[in-house]
């Protein structure tokens, strides 16, 4: 396995439509999993299923070309969202959680 | 008197002096750290103190910078904190910490405490217009899940560069002239990198441990006659063997053998773990032999530790650094009732296991 791992095959909700590109290079500098690359003076996505939806990319976005739907990957997070019914967040901060490395 | 209001009543021991500015006194850090900060370093990876492990926000010094120096920003995690200025070492660099509630860079971000509204703020406060001529930021990379780069420029007029993602590839992006090589842009997360996290992993799981023995103890102690020492201990010794080996599996072993074991689901990268240490387990204790009562514990231990071993290893995608939210939710949604049905299988069968114990039933499930 190489340097970037890969998590459940589609499921990532990564959008993005290269008709609003500047080619800016922002997505590029931001991803840490190498989702996308520059290819002829545009923003590429090169493997959506590498995404985590950390929500870099549409944050940094000037031009609106990309939409994720970003929220924590923590499985204790999620069931206390789904119990509670409330967004998922990480106990961090607040009280002493295992979650966040 | 303006720099009064800088000195503390107790300078932390990493600030060494500081530096005079247009904006009053800036503390100055060491690069070097001390035995107290290798020693808060092991502490808050083991989660001694973790939750308030922090720096006073603000703006720092490294070396001797002046108006033309790098600014480096950074959360008040202190274990982040003296990562950076570790790393910095021999540059003379401003650091301006953000107020992340003691909370790394990445998981700030996330939370949005690294964020837009409060680098923006940060900023204002260390009128760093006047400390520095130029107007360039250097940002972990990680942070640009909550910092709008573009949006922090329209109101500071500073212009935000991501960096590397790692503390340690400064030196190398500066002297390449602020450019990131493609390996800089990526998170590793090596073999080491998991082992670190798996304390973190443990210790809950652990608090939980005395709970799940009290309980084994007392299914195996519980006897018409009233609660017994013995078969307690002759009976519960190999199922508490078993669930600490489970919690293991799922903390540990699974978190640091992460790719080569099989599946990209965590839930079933826990189960088949699971479910091999279970079998060589077994194979060294008094379960599992020919009688139709020990037959019942060997079918809860398959049914009971793997699932276990699976939950547990599916907490670890919150430590993971390529696990995303609508993946682990797809996971649950799947993995959460076949937990709740191997906990009602589980109990089913210890009651059929213990009314047979007691006589109650007849050996029917002899095949």
């Amino acid at each position: 396995m190489g340097v970037r791992k890969k998590y459940l095959a589609n499921v990532a909700t990564l959008q993005y439509s290269s008709d609003k590109c500047t080619g800016c290079g922002r997505c590029v500098e931001v991803c840490p999993q190498g989702v996308f690359a520059m290819r002829d003076k545009r923003a590429a996505i090169t493997d959506k299923d590498l995404c985590m939806e950390c929500g870099a990319c549409a944050l940094n976005c000037e031009f609106g070309a990309i939409t994720v739907n970003s929220g924590v990957g923590c499985a204790a997070a999620i069931i206390n969202g789904m119990i509670t019914g409330s967004e998922p967040s990480c106990g961090c901060g607040d009280t002493a959680t295992g979650c966040c490395g | 008197m303006q720099t009064l209001k800088f000195v503390k009543k107790e300078v932390p021991p990493y600030v060494k002096g500081s530096v005079a500015t247009p904006a009053g006194a800036v503390h100055r850090v060491a690069s070097d750290w001390s035995r107290a900060d290798t020693w808060g370093m092991i502490k808050s990876r083991i989660g001694a103190f973790r939750m308030n492990y922090s720096v006073t926000p603000g703006l720092y010094a490294v070396g001797d910078p002046t108006k033309d120096s790098d600014v480096f920003v950074t959360a008040n995690y202190k274990l982040t904190f003296d990562t950076l200025r570790r790393e910095l070492k021999d540059m003379n660099a401003w650091v301006l910490v953000l107020d992340t509630k003691s909370i790394n860079v990445w998981c700030a971000a996330g939370k949005g405490t690294f964020g837009t509204d409060e680098l923006i703020k940060r900023i204002t406060e260390a009128k760093l217009d006047t400390v520095v001529a130029h107007r360039r930021l250097i940002l972990p990379q990680l942070g640009a899940v909550g910092v709008n780069a573009s949006a922090v420029q329209k109101k500071t007029g500073f212009r935000v560069s991501f960096g590397p993602v790692e503390a340690r590839d400064i030196p190398a992006y500066v002297r390449a002239g602020y450019k990131k090589t493609p390996g800089m842009s990526l998170i590793r997360f090596s073999m080491l990198d998991r082992l670190i996290l798996t304390p973190m992993e443990i210790n809950p799981a652990m608090k939980k441990f005395p709970w799940v023995a009290a309980g084994i103890l007392l299914v195996f102690g519980l006897q018409p006659s009233g609660l017994l020492f013995r078969p307690a201990w002759a009976g519960g010794l190999p199922f508490l063997v078993l669930a600490l080996i489970a919690v293991l599996d799922g903390a540990l072993l699974t978190p640091v053998l992460l790719p080569y074991v099989p599946f990209r689901s965590f839930a079933i990268k826990g189960w088949v773990v699971g479910v091999l240490s279970t079998f060589l387990a077994v194979q060294y204790m008094d379960i599992g032999s020919s009688n139709a009562q020990n037959m019942i514990l060997l079918i809860v231990a398959y049914i009971l530790f793997p699932a276990l071993s699976s939950y547990i290893a599916l907490q670890f995608t919150g430590s993971t650094t390529f696990t995303g939210m609508s993946g682990v939710k797809k996971e649950l949604k799947i993995g959460i009732p076949l937990y709740i049905g191997a906990a009602g299988i589980s109990l089913v069968l210890m009651i059929v296991f213990k009314l047979k114990e007691w006589g109650f039933v007849r050996n029917t499930l002899r095949t």
